[in-house]
């Protein structure tokens, strides 16, 4: 319960929101966010991405049970929200939301309405409630059933058959919604699917049910009619259960962008508005280490800018005014004034946008193997019930009592009992043994796509590397250098300056006293060490020359003590773990692997050439990497695309199937078919493994469900095939499915990598690192 | 035969109260946060003294 934040990481994101409220008030910008729910009473949902454990519930509702207006404060743990309840005459929203703030979360607006959450919210508490109702009503039809098979004669059975009418008839009404909605809808545009025999099957045996039971009949199919609903259901929840589950743990990923930004108005004062409310022209501030909001031109500060999320360079950049910034780039060391030069569609992430859209529609043309198995089932289906029903009438020379009987009796033992929880059943244990691994996949489809790849596209800056720079050796390094580099690196955020300090300290360096430090954006940090000069930073403003062969592929940090360079510290962007064995795996397995990058030759060069990587291309546009996928995809290859950059997300969109690091840029996650949290690489090999067997066992399945059919078609044809028989083929049949679907945890082998850690940890590391 | 007609609408009775208090328990949003309700259970304050649990709580976490 101690794995709580309040980590320097959170409390930096802190410190720069409290200076952007300090300039504007957060006021302003709260409004759009604040709900009104009555005259003495305001809400507001916030997203809070590192709530992880027990103890941050308590820590955050704690908190605010201490303050007096405010009426209620609900931690959500698997949505990661925490909803508000206040008075605003006693405390102002503001004030709220800082409480969770200083608590050490970091913590942002959330509107549900703009995720498109409600909807999807309102599906699956449908099926949850339909799937209630059939529960209830298939127990209890079920228990009046077997009395009257058991052997209940005259007055008995009549009054149970009322009971079960009674009981089934309103919950078929009820339940069947979701399917009879989904059939009509089918129907009204040509189409047949798995709906429109599930509807015709429940719907005429209910309705011959009650003709017998009018007419003292015997055999009623009300059981089996509420009991197919109730199976049906129950795999329909499982699916979407697993689509929801990925899905808002993206869009808590999605919301973690800026969705505001600090405009400076005329008379230089500093405002919080909302993204969708700039307007080309304006000049907004972005202070160090936030990410820029849009596509802007710099009118003055100097700093560096870290692009790797947007066009895949893995080098900081020293930036100069008048320079053009993409949204999404990370402002490093200087506050910067941008001017606003394009919104929405005209930015380079709308160019984005718009070459990603043209790449899915390839994709959509992909088609479930369910529904492919509805294409075929659902016609024959059909064809065999009307055949039944037309040989019953010529064989009994036209009684149409048992013709019709005889024909429902098809229709209910084909319908796709076992095919409806066949594929979800599995979909669901197999992304759970995922999740636990630390990927998320985002529907079923993916996995189906994802099983019999043979090749797989990597992108380097982020991807195979960690996105992090690393020194190449400490050996060189003498104490009274790493002592004074240590000194000076330790303020800085320039990411060589934070990694020549972590290595340094892993060294075992101890600081040297220094005072009067200063910083540079853009060159470098200076300091006063026994009356000399000591700088550490770009090597030309250390006093040395630059050494231009090296810069290639390495960023040098140099040191110098009164203008002479006493030490250089060469970086380089460092292998992602695992990396070197993901890649050497999948080439032993016949993929055959390449890697597209937008960075420069060397550093591409290097990377292949430390992988063993024969394909690779440097210097790749977003449009060069879809093309090069699209290419592979017509020559007949099934390419999985694995990237985090911006300019990956169109290729993430056109690849048989993709996936994307939790770190990635929000539109690639959005592009990927799965996102993986776990830092390393081997999420690629787990994914492919368990999407194999996963699809194996979804055959299987299958096949099961079509012995099945083999078996009791013909005696459903021949009129053998009663209530009972009907009742135990059925969940018999749906429960052989759903065993062999769980089947899959024994299946799938422990991994072999010594560093696996539960997928729970990895998140937690996650949320440590956001 | 007459044992049913009082056991029967008993039985009825019983499952839809059943049926009546998940579709509560749905309504009122007690299958939100699954995974907040499992840590919940751990937690050894009752909710009804909140100031108590707070002096405790925090030493620990």
């Amino acid at each position: 319960m101690t794995c709580c934040p309040a980590s320097s990481t959170v409390k930096s994101a802190i410190d720069t929101k409290v200076d952007a409220k300090g300039h504007g008030g957060p006021e302003s910008g709260l409004a759009q966010w604040v709900h009104q729910i009555d005259d003495q009473h305001q809400s507001i949902d916030l997203l809070v991405p590192t709530i992880h454990c027990g103890g941050c519930i308590k820590r955050i509702e704690s908190g605010y049970s201490k303050l007096e207006g405010i009426t209620k404060a609900r931690v959500n743990l698997s949505t990661k929200r925490l909803s508000l309840e206040w008075q605003p005459d006693k405390i102002s929203a503001g004030q709220v939301i800082d409480v969770v703030s200083n608590l050490g979360f970091d913590a942002r607006p959330f509107d549900k309405s703009q995720s498109g959450e409600k909807d999807s919210d309102k599906i699956g508490k449908e099926l949850l409630r339909a799937l209630a109702v059939a529960g209830f009503a298939a127990a209890n039809v079920m228990l009046l059933s077997v009395s009257v098979w058991a052997g209940a004669q005259g007055m008995t059975r009549e009054l149970f058959q009322w009971l079960s009418a009674l009981i089934a008839l309103p919950a078929v009404i009820y339940a069947g919604r979701p399917f009879f909605r989904s059939a009509i809808n089918a129907l009204s545009h040509v189409r047949l699917n798995m709906d429109v025999p599930i509807s015709l099957a429940v719907i005429l045996a209910s309705a011959m049910s009650l003709y017998e039971t009018f007419n003292h009949g015997a055999e009623t199919y009300f059981d089996a009619a509420i009991t197919l609903l109730f199976f049906l259901l129950a795999g329909r929840y499982l699916d979407h259960m697993m689509r929801e589950k990925a899905r808002s743990a993206v869009s808590q990923l999605l919301s973690l962008n800026s969705t505001g930004a600090t405009v400076i108005v005329e008379d230089g004062e500093h405002r919080f508005v909302s993204v969708s409310d700039l307007v080309p022209g304006m000049i907004i501030h972005v202070a160090a280490g936030e990410r820029v909001p849009v596509d802007g031109q710099v009118v003055s500060g100097v700093s560096d800018v870290d692009r790797s999320l947007v066009t895949g360079e893995s080098l900081p950049e020293k930036l100069q005014a008048g320079m053009k910034l993409e949204a999404g780039v990370m402002n490093l060391t200087g506050a910067l004034e941008l001017r606003v030069t394009a919104v929405g569609n005209n930015t380079f992430l709308g160019e984005v946008i718009k070459l990603m859209e043209t790449a899915e529609q390839g994709k959509a043309r992909y088609m479930r193997i369910a529904d492919r198995a509805a294409q075929i089932y659902a016609p024959v289906v059909h064809v065999l019930a009307a055949l039944t029903f037309v040989g019953w009438l010529w064989w009994t020379g036209g009684d149409w009592h048992a013709s019709t009987f005889a024909a429902i009796a098809v229709l209910i033992i084909t319908c796709p009992c076992a095919l409806g929880l066949a594929v979800p059943a599995v979909q669901i244990v197999a992304s759970g043994i995922l999740f636990r691994r630390g990927v998320l996949v985002k529907d079923g489809a993916a996995l189906e796509r994802m099983s019999n790849i043979d090749t797989v596209v990597f992108d380097k800056t982020g991807t195979l590397t960690s996105g992090e720079l690393m020194m190449e050796s400490t050996a060189t390094i003498d104490d009274e250098s790493a002592a004074l580099a240590m000194a000076l690196s330790a303020s800085s955020l320039h990411p060589l300056s934070k990694a020549l300090h972590k290595t340094l300290k892993s060294r075992g360096s101890r600081p040297a006293k220094i005072d009067k430090l200063t910083e540079t954006p853009g060159f470098g940090v200076e300091a006063d060490w026994q009356g000399k000069t000591v700088k550490l930073g770009e090597i030309s403003w250390c006093g040395g020359q630059a050494l231009q062969h090296q810069a290639d592929t390495n960023s040098i940090v140099a040191l110098s003590v009164d203008n002479t360079v006493s030490a250089i510290f060469p970086f380089k962007d460092s292998l992602r773990t695992g990396a070197k064995q993901t890649v050497s795996q999948l080439i032993s397995q016949g993929i055959n692997v390449v890697i597209l990058s937008g960075d420069r030759e060397p550093a591409v060069a290097d990377i292949a050439d430390k992988l063993a990587v024969k394909g690779f291309q440097w210097g790749m546009t977003p449009h060069g990497k879809v093309k090069f996928i699209e290419n592979q995809i017509a020559a007949g290859k099934k390419v999985l695309m694995v990237g985090d950059g911006m300019n990956d997300a169109p290729s993430l969109a056109a690849a048989t199937a993709s996936m994307a690091p939790s770190t990635a840029s929000d539109i690639g996650r959005t592009a990927a078919d799965m996102v993986f949290t776990r830092p390393d690489l081997y999420a690629v090999i787990y994914a492919l493994d368990i999407a194999q067997h996963s699809t194996n066992h979804v055959l299987q399945n299958f096949a099961l469900a079509i012995a099945y059919n083999l078996v009791a078609v013909p005696l459903a044809i021949t009129g053998f095939a009663s209530p009972l028989f009907a009742a135990i083929a059925m969940s018999s049949s749906s429960i052989i499915v759903t065993s062999n679907a769980l089947r899959l945890h024994w299946m799938v082998k422990p991994p072999k990598t010594p560093e696996e850690t539960s997928g729970q940890m990895e998140l937690s590391k996650q949320c440590e690192v956001n | 035969m007459t044992s049913l007609l009082i056991l029967i609408p008993v039985a009825l009775f019983l499952g839809l109260l059943g049926l009546a208090a998940f579709l509560w328990t749905l309504r009122s949003g007690q299958f939100d946060d699954l995974e907040g309700a499992a840590e919940r259970i751990l937690f050894d304050d009752d909710e009804d003294q909140p100031d108590q649990v707070n002096f405790e709580s925090e030493k620990d976490t």
